[in-house]
């Protein structure tokens, strides 16, 4: 009988696509991989918006307006929503803004930074307007999984999808699971 | 003929006087702790060391072992309690590991990986306690702190210096430098001292060593904190 494939979108909100990165890390088994699932919605594909899914891979923060309704839009379409690396579980070192002021740390960018040839904050309504603080995803919608790491090693995320798509509940061995 | 009671259903002999965590510990048996450590009276704090014992959750570095005592430790329940009190910890602090000199190195990351725990889960508290770099040695970045005041007890009871105090109430609570300035530099720590080697995470934070030690030689890189923690004795 044949199986159809599992969808599985990604996306990377305040992320450094470093989580991404590490998804290609898989090498070869990325084979293996398009013989089990198909991509959706995926800075790998072309698609601009989410489909119904069965895994949504999220890399990332949450530390814009565009960023939640990203978020929205992938928790609405996948049965199972992941939280990829430290960003995206803990808002990661991208949170370290979380005790600055906003205004003052864009004008110490775009107002203040010597060089400037036309000096000021971008105000084009077309640009999504920063969040206060930076969020881990979990406290915008609800989360299945979580895979820690900055970012988690191409095994681990291979050992954590073939353990999914297998319809096993996905485990982290030691040498696995680290948050560095 | 030497007193017993049972830990996870094997016998325990004990002395009169010995805490569970001490008397498992003496027989081999690893119970997880942060604020406990061998060379200093019980804290209670961290209350990583929870154990069962007749159906009530207890601390076991601060309870005597008794004659027949049935404990629990390392089942479901209990390391599922482990587990949440690690991610209250976790959310508390600006445990950011991946930019942190002490991680690999760092007790309350290790008992994270060693209690499988993937994510903080609750929302974030996000501290905002500036950092004292004011000693030429010595940093200290207090959103790291889990107040498990070893730091205290070491400088006070061992260095005699007593440089460090925990202040403030509740989620106010945090730890302060005992110098007219606050500044850690304005008082005679040295880094040399007890206390600037006994943090289990990473407040207290030697300068000009970080990140020398390469991934995968780093103290919990190899082995779980459960071995490490049994074999170093600490």
């Amino acid at each position: 009988m044949e199986h159809r494939k599992l969808r599985i979108a990604t996306t990377s909100l305040a992320g450094c696509f470093g989580c991404h990165m590490s998804l290609l890390d898989i090498d070869e088994h990325l084979f293996e991989l398009v013989e089990l699932v198909e991509f959706d919605r995926s800075p790998l594909t072309d698609i601009k918006q989410c489909a119904p899914c069965d895994i949504g891979l999220i890399e990332g923060g949450v530390c814009n307006a565009e960023n939640v309704h990203v978020l929205r839009e992938f928790r609405r379409h996948c049965k199972t929503l992941i939280a990829v690396g430290a960003c995206a579980i803990n808002g990661g070192l991208p949170a370290q803004r979380n005790h600055l002021d906003l205004g003052a740390c864009l004008q110490e960018v775009y107002c203040y930074r010597e060089g400037l040839d036309a000096p000021g904050v971008p105000d084009d309504p077309e640009l999504p307007l920063l969040l206060d603080k930076v969020h881990p995803i979990h406290e915008v919608v609800r989360v299945d999984y979580f895979i820690p790491g900055c970012p988690p090693s191409g095994e681990a995320i291979w050992k954590f999808l073939t353990d999914l798509i297998a319809g096993r509940t996905p485990r982290l061995s030691y040498p696995m699971l680290h948050f560095d | 003929m030497s007193r017993q009671f049972l830990f996870d259903g094997r016998p325990v002999p004990f002395e009169e006087g010995q805490t569970i965590l001490q008397a498992a510990r003496a027989a081999g048996h690893y119970i997880p702790h942060l604020c406990w450590h061998p060379d200093f009276p019980p804290h209670g704090s961290c209350k990583l060391c929870v154990v069962k014992v007749a159906g009530r959750h207890v601390s076991s570095c601060a309870l005597p072992a008794r004659e027949g005592m049935e404990v629990e430790s390392n089942t479901p329940e209990i390391n599922a309690e482990r587990r949440t009190l690690l991610q209250m910890l976790f959310v508390e602090g600006n445990h950011f590991c991946p930019s942190c000199e002490k991680s690999g190195n760092c007790q309350l990351q290790a008992l994270a990986y060693d209690l499988e725990m993937s994510a903080g889960r609750f929302n974030h508290f996000y501290p905002d306690r500036p950092v004292d770099a004011s000693h030429p040695d010595v940093l200290l970045d207090f959103n790291r702190c889990i107040f498990c005041e070893l730091c205290v007890r070491a400088s006070r009871d061992v260095d005699n210096k007593n440089v460090f105090a925990l202040t403030g109430r509740g989620i106010g609570k945090h730890l302060v430098v005992n110098a007219e300035s606050g500044r850690l530099g304005d008082t005679d720590f040295a880094a040399d001292d007890l206390a600037a080697d006994i943090c289990p995470v990473g407040v207290i934070l030697k300068k000009r060593v970080g990140f020398a030690v390469p991934i995968g030689q780093r103290k919990y890189d190899e082995a779980p904190i459960h071995t490490v923690a049994m074999a170093r004795d600490e």
